[in-house]
C-alpha cells in the first residue's frame, strides 16, 4: 500500500485541512503503515455478510413529537467565535 | 472514625451525619490540591461549585436516603459537557468552550446526589491509549509518573488510583476506560451501547462511544452505573431496555456467584502479544475463578485478531465525520484570518490551529477510507468484518457466561515510547476493540502486579445488557483476591 503526497494532498481537501510540507510528508509515511496493516480485512472472506453500521438490533428510541423549549440564543452564540444580531458571522462565501 | 474510601462508604458516613457532603468534598479537593501538581489528572477544578452543590445537599439532610451517591465527590472526563463548566475534550480548538447545557449523565449522577470536583485530563478527542495526545500536558501514572496512565480516559483512571475521588466518569469507545483502569489498578466499566445516554459527551465514533464509571471497587462502579443508565429522550440509541437493580444483584458470596458460572477463554488469542508477566497475574487470576467454583471453556473468537484493523477503518471513518462540526463558526477556536481568507480558507487554517497531530491523522484515515474508490474496500469491508467478530461472540455465548482476557497485553509504558509510530500505539487496544465493536458490556478489575509493581487488569465481557453477571463475577473475584485494598506508593507531594 502506498500513500502519496498527492493522496495527501486530496485527502486534506476533502476533509478541509491544511496541512504543513512536514505533516504531508509524515501522513503519508504513516497512513501507508496503517493502511498495510489493516489490508488484512480485504483478504477476509464477506461474501454473504451484512455489513454492521451499529452493534446492537434495537431500533432508535422516539420521543413524542412535542415541541419543548431549546437552549437560550444568546447563549448559544455567546459560544461563537464571532456572533452578530442573534447570527452566526462568517467570512465571504463567494468572492 | 475510618476515613470513608469508597463512595459507599462516603455515601453511609454521610447519611449517618458522620461526615457533611461540604466535609467530603473539602477533603477531595485537599487531596486534589496535595497530589495532582504530581500527576495531573485534572483538567479543570470547580471548586466553588462543587462546595456550592455539596452545600445544598447537606441543607437537604432529611432526603439523604433517597440519594444513593449522597454527598460522594466525583471526577467527570473532560468530553462530557457540564453548563457553564469550561470542557476541551483535551482539544485547543475547544480550550476556551463552555457548553450552555449539561450532558444527562451529569445531571442524572447530581440528581443522585454526586458532587462533581472537576473535569479529567483525556486525549484529543478520546482519541489516544496514554493521554499523551492531551493538548494540555499527559497524566502521569500513579504507580510510577515516568509512566502513561493509559488513555484516553487516562485523568479518571489517575484521580481514583490517586484517590482524588472515589469515583470518576470516563468515556470508552475502544478501550478508553477499561485499558487505563488496568493500567492504574482500578475498577473500569463500559456498559452495552445503549445502556447509558450520550448526550453531551463529545461525539468520537457515535456506533462505539459509550459512558462508564471507574471505582476503586466493583460495588462503587455498580452504584454509578445504576445512577446514569436508562433511556433519554435526548439520545435515541439510549435503549429502552428496563435497568435492573445492579447493587442488590452482587453476590454475598463468592463461591455462590462463581458455581456453575462458564468462563470463555481464547487461548489461541492469548497466544502470541502478551508479556509474560501479565500472562502470569491473568492466569493465576482465571485458576483463582476455578478454585470458586467456575468452569473454565476454551472458546474461539476467530475474527477477534482482525479487531484492531476494523476498529481503526470504523472508528476513524465515523471520527471524520463527528468531526466535520469543528469549523470555526458556531463555537470552538477560529484561526486569525487575513483579508483574502473566504469560508474554505478559515475552515482549512481553523482546522489546522485547532487539531493535534492524531486527530489530523484519524480525520485524514477516516476520509480516506470513506472517500469515492475506497468505500468499499476498507469501509465496508470493515462493517462485514465487524458482523463476523460479532457473531464469534454470538457463538460464544452459547456456552459460556462470560469471556476473560488481560485488559492489556503489558503493563504501563513510559512515556514517549510509542508516540513516533502510530500503529503501535493502536496495538495496545487489541483486547479491549472488540466488546464496543460487539457492542457489548466489559469490565476492567485489578488482578494483580506486574514487574515493577506495575497494576495488571482482567477483563470480563458479557451479554448485551448483561451488565449483571460481569459485575457479579468481577465483584466475587475483587472479594477474593482483595487487590482493591492496594494503593499507589506515597507520591512525591507538597507540604499538606
Amino acid at each position: 500500500m502506498s500513500f502519496t503526497r498527492a493522496d495527501v494532498e486530496r485527502v486534506a481537501a476533502l476533509a478541509r485541512l491544511a496541512l504543513t510540507d512536514e505533516e504531508k510528508d509524515l501522513f503519508a509515511h504513516q497512513l501507508a503503515h496503517i493502511l498495510q496493516y489493516a489490508d488484512e480485512v480485504r483478504g477476509i472472506d464477506t461474501s454473504g455478510v451484512a455489513p454492521t453500521a451499529q452493534a446492537l438490533a434495537d431500533a432508535p428510541q422516539q420521543r413524542d413529537d412535542e415541541p419543548v423549549p431549546s437552549l437560550p440564543r444568546d447563549r448559544v452564540i455567546e459560544s461563537a467565535p464571532e456572533g452578530a444580531a442573534g447570527l452566526f458571522k462568517v467570512p465571504r462565501v463567494l468572492g | 472514625m475510618t476515613v470513608p474510601g469508597t463512595a459507599r462508604e462516603f455515601r453511609d458516613a454521610i447519611r449517618a451525619g458522620r461526615l457533611t457532603a461540604v466535609d467530603a468534598c473539602t477533603r477531595a479537593l485537599e487531596r486534589i490540591g496535595r497530589t495532582d501538581p504530581a500527576l495531573h489528572a485534572f483538567q479543570t477544578v470547580s471548586a466553588d461549585r462543587a462546595l456550592a452543590r455539596a452545600a445544598a445537599i447537606d441543607r437537604g439532610r432529611a432526603g439523604l436516603d433517597r440519594l444513593p451517591l449522597a454527598g460522594v465527590p466525583i471526577a467527570i472526563k473532560d468530553n462530557i459537557c457540564i453548563n457553564g463548566v469550561t470542557t476541551t475534550a483535551g482539544s485547543r480548538i475547544l480550550e476556551h468552550f463552555v457548553p450552555p447545557y449539561d450532558a444527562t449523565v451529569v445531571g442524572r449522577l447530581e440528581q443522585a446526589g454526586a458532587v462533581i470536583v472537576g473535569k479529567t485530563v483525556c486525549d484529543e478527542f478520546a482519541m489516544g491509549s496514554s493521554t499523551e495526545n492531551s493538548a494540555f500536558g499527559p497524566t502521569k501514572n500513579p504507580w510510577d509518573p515516568d509512566r502513561i496512565p493509559g488513555g484516553s480516559s487516562g485523568g479518571s483512571a489517575a484521580a481514583v488510583a490517586a484517590r482524588m475521588t472515589p469515583v470518576a466518569l470516563g468515556s470508552d469507545t475502544g478501550g478508553s476506560i477499561r485499558q487505563p483502569a488496568a493500567l492504574c489498578g482500578v475498577v473500569g466499566l463500559k456498559p452495552t451501547w445503549g445502556r447509558v445516554s450520550r448526550y453531551g459527551l463529545i461525539a468520537f465514533a457515535s456506533s462505539l462511544d459509550q459512558i462508564g464509571p471507574f471505582a476503586t471497587t466493583v460495588e462503587d462502579a455498580a452504584l454509578v452505573l445504576q445512577a446514569i443508565a436508562g433511556p433519554d429522550p435526548c439520545d435515541a440509541t439510549a435503549a429502552a431496555h428496563g435497568v435492573p437493580d445492579y447493587v442488590t444483584a452482587l453476590p454475598n458470596e463468592p463461591a455462590k456467584a462463581l458455581r456453575g458460572r462458564k468462563i470463555g477463554i481464547p487461548r489461541r488469542l492469548l497466544e502470541s502479544g502478551v508479556d509474560a508477566d501479565v500472562r502470569a497475574a491473568f492466569d493465576a487470576a482465571v485458576s483463582q475463578l476455578e478454585d470458586l467454583g467456575a468452569t473454565l471453556v476454551d472458546v474461539d473468537l476467530p475474527h477477534s485478531r482482525h479487531a484492531i484493523a476494523v476498529y481503526y477503518l470504523i472508528a476513524t471513518a465515523e471520527a471524520s465525520s463527528n468531526l466535520a462540526r469543528y469549523d470555526g463558526v458556531r463555537y470552538g477556536l477560529r484561526a486569525p484570518l487575513g483579508p483574502d481568507d473566504d469560508l474554505i480558507s478559515m475552515y482549512e487554517r481553523t482546522r489546522a490551529a485547532g487539531f493535534g497531530a492524531e486527530v489530523k491523522r484519524r480525520i485524514m484515515l477516516g476520509t480516506y477510507v470513506l472517500s469515492a474508490g475506497y468505500y468499499d474496500a476498507y469501509y465496508l469491508k470493515g462493517q462485514q468484518v465487524r458482523t463476523l467478530i460479532r457473531r464469534d461472540f454470538d457463538r460464544a455465548f452459547e456456552s459460556v457466561d462470560v469471556v476473560a482476557v488481560p485488559t492489556s497485553p503489558t503493563t504501563a509504558f513510559r512515556f514517549g515510547e510509542r508516540t513516533e509510530d502510530p500503529l503501535q500505539m493502536y496495538l495496545a487496544d487489541v483486547f479491549t476493540v472488540s466488546a464496543p465493536l460487539a457492542g457489548l458490556p466489559a469490565i476492567s478489575v485489578p488482578c494483580g502486579f506486574g514487574a515493577g509493581r506495575l497494576p495488571v487488569g482482567l477483563q470480563l465481557t458479557g451479554r448485551p445488557f448483561d451488565e449483571t453477571t460481569i459485575l457479579g463475577i468481577a465483584h466475587a473475584y475483587e472479594r477474593t483476591a482483595g487487590w482493591w485494598k492496594e494503593e499507589p506508593p506515597d507520591l512525591k507531594v507538597g507540604p499538606t
